[in-house]
């Protein structure tokens, strides 16, 4: 192997003494899912974006810390607090050549809310684009919108053209018996890569876009990636050399890539806060021996349960240290983030203890706990830990681990919310506290879609104030104070239990350098080769 | 001949409906489809909209209903996740399993029935009690713990083979193939042992005492007899009298061989069918499910079929209990 390289690089060097040509560099991943569809309002998903981000835009784009910064727009200013200026950038090609204009911006955005879209979200958080010229644009909020830059990250723009041609006007459906979408296998925009071969769930080969507008890090020209399902072979790809980045890896296999040759791990926290949850909306819990009242609504019992559960414990013995303990339901990356409210309720089991008594059970009561098993960084081995640390103030869970697509089944609202106490994890997609306050920390309404991941139904008219007012307030300093007051204000009632931050989990080659995002997606234009 | 074929035919096709509905009444312990398919800001209406239309509000029997209609005219949807049509997915993915089978089969055939032979005529050489010994590890080690150790001594530590994939595969028509590439070739290695070897213990020990018994019979004694050189009593008499119920079991071993390729799929990320189904699974893809369990149903019935019209021609005693 060696051998070959020094050859290579001998061909290389020569090749470059030849002609002063950009060198061929490749960059071969795998990530444990697959790339479902091409089409950028196809679905909602962390990974499914974050790939196509590579290859479409939006008018702003996060740079590698997740802020939001100018994209396809080149600047933007606010006109009125629901009315703001874009002004586009000029000169950006389509990978296919079409020119970029105001038109497309118009067109993406009514495709994100189109029939099919899982982007409806996003999309309706613009209520008119007026255009001005070819490159200004005016796009007015239904109401004033702090963080609209970053609502735009994931609003990618399509090729009004191209789309029309191949009749994919309207969004890859989820629902099934639609005519083949264009848009599912193909693409077109005006990212820094396009792709060139797609075999859904087996390959994708993505190439340079040498009329990129942009200057980007990176020096690779082709990028190989698969997706491999199996942690133990993701990593023997990599360990072999085959692959330059692999993730995730399980932490339990960060010693082995220390030990091995040429690679390592690559971790950092990950955006992503894990908590427990517990029922405090229903009279009577649904799975639990005490009948006739809900523990949970006890204060005393909330404080009982986070006295009891040692998160340093977890993070050393499960998280093999890679975790980071939170007292918050968001994480550091995430704008509204209050430091000083971050400590984490005191690990106390004597104290837990008497409040359980003060509030009548001493002995403790049964509660069943649900659990998914293949969603989070060891989701079930900390379900575990929890179970036995409160074990030891007299409460009896009954774990219930399942895998996800089992686990979300039942407690989500298809499933009427059939839990009492549970694990979750959660990144806000915007990277903006609203999002969080919105949909776990507000009272839950079916009918007014409110608070729909409040699987426990926490609720406190206070906190339901703020996040309204937070949802409109243009003047960053008072709007993070109302998020701190709303945070401040959970924490103090204990609605939930919040455990850590996971970590991210890469395993990389010596041979590339790369930018770990903390929503734990691979950005190309930070993948350099060396 | 033809009312015997005619009640085959009709018991196959109880037998696929059977499993399709089997199958399909399975499918909704797997869980709910609808979260993979939507983000998680997606609204609950619309998670309701979603599942409406894609009918899993009716009743099972309605469902079951409308797949059976649909499958029986070669229609098995979208895939839920892909938005693909099924029966597109599952023919490119096909070649990758049957090849995969295929070289198996071979590898099981071309080493499996040597040994057999092998072990038999030095029944109590120290080489036979090796390989029998070594054979009980083929049987008893699972598939997915052969795969990992395969791709940590070649893939890993020594670095001869790939661990994962198929390599370069190069496209004639609808069919894409391994076997014209070096990569492809050298892809196909390990998994194709991996899948192999529990076959080949099964077909070696299988055609030992398959052997064991031919060689205590008289008509080899005869041969023996007649002065017959040991190699001619061996091969041509004892061997030939062995192989048919070997090409039995082979046969409708070639069916677990497309079947069992799940997990050597799963290990190697082998772009197959197998492959396909146990990423289905986790994502409650249930197009993709049904149409893999029907055709694996289907291949199946073919070889039963196949195996069955053969002893109809080779078993006189079958045809003449037809006729009565």
């Amino acid at each position: 192997m060696k051998l070959r390289h020094g050859i290579m690089a001998a061909v290389a060097a020569a090749t470059i003494a030849a002609a002063p040509v950009a060198q061929a560099e490749t960059f071969k991943y795998a990530f444990q899912g697959n790339l479902s569809s091409l089409d950028p309002h196809s679905l909602n998903e962390t990974f499914l974006l974050g790939s196509l981000g590579n290859i479409y835009e939006g008018l702003s784009i996060y740079d590698a810390n997740l802020a939001a910064v100018p994209g396809l727009a080149e600047s933007w200013e606010t006109v009125t607090p629901t009315k703001w200026k874009f002004n586009l950038r000029k000169g950006v090609k389509f990978h296919n050549g079409n020119d970029f204009t105001a038109a497309d911006v118009v067109f993406s955005w009514q495709r994100t809310l189109s029939e099919g879209s899982d982007q409806k979200v996003r999309g309706s958080k613009i209520k008119n684009i007026e255009v001005v010229d070819d490159h200004t644009i005016i796009i007015e909020t239904p109401a004033p919108n702090p963080i609209l830059t970053s609502d735009l990250v994931y609003i990618y723009i399509m090729d009004k053209e191209w789309s029309v041609a191949n009749k994919t006007e309207g969004a890859t459906s989820a629902s099934a018996n639609t005519t083949g979408n264009y848009a599912n296998l193909h693409s077109n925009g005006t990212g820094p890569f396009k792709i060139v071969e797609h075999k859904a769930d087996v390959k994708t080969t993505f190439d340079r876009n040498a009329a990129y507008w942009g200057k980007i890090k990176s020096n690779v020209t082709k990028i190989e990636f698969t997706p491999i399902k199996e942690a133990a072979t993701r990593v023997a790809a990599l360990i072999s050399g085959e692959l330059d980045l692999v993730y995730p890896i399980p932490v339990q296999d960060w010693k082995r890539l220390e030990e091995a040759k040429g690679v390592k791990p690559l971790a950092g926290p990950e955006a992503r806060t894990i908590f427990l949850g517990m029922d405090q909306g229903r009279d009577e819990l649904l799975h639990s021996n005490i009948k006739g009242k809900n523990p949970f609504k006890d204060i005393r019992v909330r404080q009982a349960f986070a006295h009891a559960l040692n998160l340093d414990a977890i993070k050393k013995k499960v998280m093999r240290g890679a975790a980071t303990p939170s007292g918050l339901m968001v994480a550091p990356q995430i704008n509204g983030y209050a430091a000083d409210l971050n400590t984490p309720y005191a690990y106390d089991p004597a104290k837990s203890k008497a409040l359980l008594a003060s509030a009548g059970y001493p002995d403790g009561f049964e509660v069943t706990m649900d659990c998914p098993n293949n969603r989070y960084v060891n989701d079930e081995k900390i379900c575990q830990a929890a179970v036995s640390m409160l074990a030891k103030v007299g409460v009896k869970v009954d774990l219930l681990a399942q895998p996800k697509s089992k686990y979300f089944g039942k407690v989500l609202a298809s499933g009427n919310f059939n839990t009492s106490f549970y694990l979750l994890g959660w990144t806000p997609g915007t990277m903006d506290s609203e999002n969080v306050l919105s949909s776990l920390l507000v009272c839950q309404n079916v009918e007014t879609k409110a608070g729909l991941f409040n699987l426990g139904n926490y609720c406190n008219a206070k906190v339901d104030e703020l996040t309204a007012k937070v949802g409109s307030e243009t003047d960053q300093a008072k709007r993070n104070s109302m998020i701190k007051e709303a945070f401040k204000i959970v924490q103090d009632e204990v609605g939930y239990l919040p455990l850590h931050q996971q970590p991210l989990s890469w395993g990389v080659s010596d041979r590339v350098t790369v930018n770990q995002r903390a929503d734990n997606v691979l950005d190309f234009r930070y993948v350099v080769v060396k | 001949m033809v009312s015997f074929l005619f009640k085959r035919l009709l018991q196959s096709i109880v037998v696929m409906a059977t499993v399709a509905f089997i199958a399909f009444s399975m499918f909704k312990f797997v869980g709910d489809p609808i979260n993979n398919m939507v983000g998680q800001d997606t609204s609950q209406q619309e998670r309701d909209e979603l599942r409406e239309k894609l009918g899993l509000n009716d009743p099972f029997l309605v469902q079951f209903g409308r797949f059976s209609l649909n499958a029986a005219t070669g229609n098995f949807g979208y895939s839920y996740k892909f938005q693909v049509p099924v029966s597109e997915m599952i023919f490119e993915r096909m070649p990758a399993t049957l090849e995969l089978a295929f070289v198996s089969a071979i590898i099981a055939l071309a080493f499996g029935i040597p040994l057999g032979v092998y072990t038999a005529l030095r029944r109590e050489g120290f080489i036979s009690k090796m390989i029998m010994s070594l054979s009980l590890v083929g049987v008893s080690l699972p598939t997915f713990l052969i795969g990992i150790l395969l791709i940590l001594l070649f893939g890993v530590v020594l670095r001869w083979l790939p661990t994962f994939g198929r390599g370069e595969v190069v496209e004639i028509g609808a069919w894409t193939t391994g076997f014209l590439t070096t990569s492809g070739l050298k892809s196909l290695i390990l998994p194709s042992i991996t899948l192999a070897l529990f076959q080949l213990t099964l077909i070696m020990r299988l055609v030992r005492s398959e052997m064991l018994e031919v060689l205590r019979t008289d008509f080899v004694k005869f041969a023996r007899a007649r002065g017959l050189p040991n190699r001619s009593v061996h091969f041509k008499h004892a061997l030939k009298n062995t192989l048919v119920p070997v090409i039995t079991i082979t046969g409708l071993q070639l069916g677990s061989l497309i079947a069992f390729a799940i997990i050597t799929e799963s290990v190697f990320q082998w772009p197959g069918m197998g492959l396909m189904f146990v990423q289905a699974i986790a994502d409650v893809d249930i197009p993709i499910m049904a149409a893999y369990l029907m055709l694996i149903a289907f291949f199946f019935v073919i070889i039963n079929m196949i195996v069955d019209i053969l002893y109809y021609a080779v078993d006189p005693r079958l045809r003449a209990s037809d006729g009565s």
